[in-house]
Parts: structure tokens; sequence; C-alpha cells
């Protein structure tokens, strides 16, 4: 019963882990590859991690696979999105096909600050009279 | 063989082709960004494989290998996202 478990995860992780490596080959644009690696690659790294976890039922191994779980899952979104900024911010285009792109004329490229947001030196609440 | 031999060897194939498929993104990716996140992708995979070899060889003590990976590969990341960030505001301030 443990033994068909753990199978059971391994290969779930490993097929997630096989599509998030697929999705980095065959995805046209830099930013729908970032998307499918990091979450395909997230939940695969789980799957493999809860199977070591069931492989050996002692606390220490749980804990620690556990640990590892909460600490990809923190920091891969984390990741993802400070690449994301970068690569955004330094000029890489999008896909030819892609058709909405709201952060297009809403930040200042210069100054790396958002439009419109509250640290922005041309946000209204601050043009206003007092 | 055995069922879990046979399992072993259909989960550290895929695996294998998902690094495989991260690699070659890496080496032939347009721009700097696409290796970095071919990079990220490809330390996740050896968190994975690392876990399986830990099962495979029945010493759960390489867990500890990847938690120091996996903190490794995020602040790589963070780094090589910073540098990104320093170029391109350094790029624009020389356009103005």
């Amino acid at each position: 019963m443990q033994e068909v478990l753990y199978s059971i995860f391994m290969v779930t992780g490993a097929v997630f882990m096989c599509i998030a490596g697929l999705g980095i080959l065959r995805m046209p644009d830099l930013f729908m590859r970032l998307s499918a690696a990091t979450k395909a690659s997230t939940l695969g790294v789980g799957f493999l991690l809860l199977a070591v976890a069931v492989k050996y039922p002692v606390i220490e191994i749980i804990s620690r696979s556990l640990a590892i779980i909460v600490f990809v899952v923190l920091t891969a979104p984390i990741a993802a999105h400070m690449i994301g900024r970068a690569a955004y911010l330094s000029g890489i285009p999008l896909w030819k096909d892609s058709i909405v792109d709201r952060l297009c004329d809403r930040y200042d490229r210069c100054n790396l600050l958002l439009l419109g947001g509250e640290n922005s030196p041309t946000s209204p609440e601050r043009q206003d009279p007092e | 063989m055995n069922m879990q031999g046979l399992t072993l060897i259909i989960v550290v194939s895929l695996l294998s082709l998902a690094f495989v498929f991260a690699f070659i993104r890496m080496v032939c990716g347009p721009s700097l960004p696409d290796r970095v996140v071919a990079l990220d992708l490809m330390s996740t995979v050896a968190i994975g494989i690392i876990g399986i070899y830990a099962i495979a060889t029945g010493e759960p003590v390489f867990l500890d290998v990847a938690i120091i990976l996996a903190l490794v590969a995020f602040l790589g990341t963070i780094a090589f996202s910073y540098y990104l960030i320093r170029i391109s505001h350094r790029e624009n301030a020389e356009e103005r």
C-alpha cells in the first residue's frame, strides 16, 4: 500500500517536471515560458518530496521534506516575479500574437516607477493643491 | 524486474528529459532572462532528482543537499534579476 502510494507520487511529480521542461522548450515567449516552468515545476517538486515523506515515515524526514516544499512554494513565485519584472523592464518583446499589454504606457522606464502608483512623482494625489 | 525498479527507471528518465529540455533552452535561449529561467528550472529538477536518489539508495540524508540547493538557486535567481534591472536602468539612463 505504501509502495503503491509513493510510486504514484513519484510518477506524477516526474510527469509534471517533464511538462515543465516541454513548456520551457516549446512556448513562444519568455513570459509564457516563465509561467509554464514555474507552476509545473513547483507542483512536480512538491509531489516528488511528498513521495520521499511517504517512503520514510519518520518525523525528521517528514519535517525536512515539508520544509523543502514550503520553501519552494514560498520562493518560486518571488523569483518568477523578479525575473519577469526585470525582463519586461529590459525590453524583452512579447509574442507577436499577444493581444493585451496592460503595463505598456504605465511604466516610467527611466526611473523604474509605476505611473499613477502611490510612489510616482506624477501621482494625482501629490499634485493636488492643498 | 520488480515494480519499484521499473518505476524508478521511468521517473529518472522523465526527469532527465526535463533536464535536457531546460538545457537546450539554456544553450539556445535568445536572451539572458530565458537562460536565467532555464537555469532556475534546472535547479528545481535537480532538487527532484536528489529526492529520487534519496529514495533509490535508501539514504534520506541527501535531503539536506536538496535544502541547500533550493536556497542557493533562489539566491542566484534573485541576484540575476537585480543584475538585469541594473543593466536596463543604466542603458535607459544613457539613452536619456
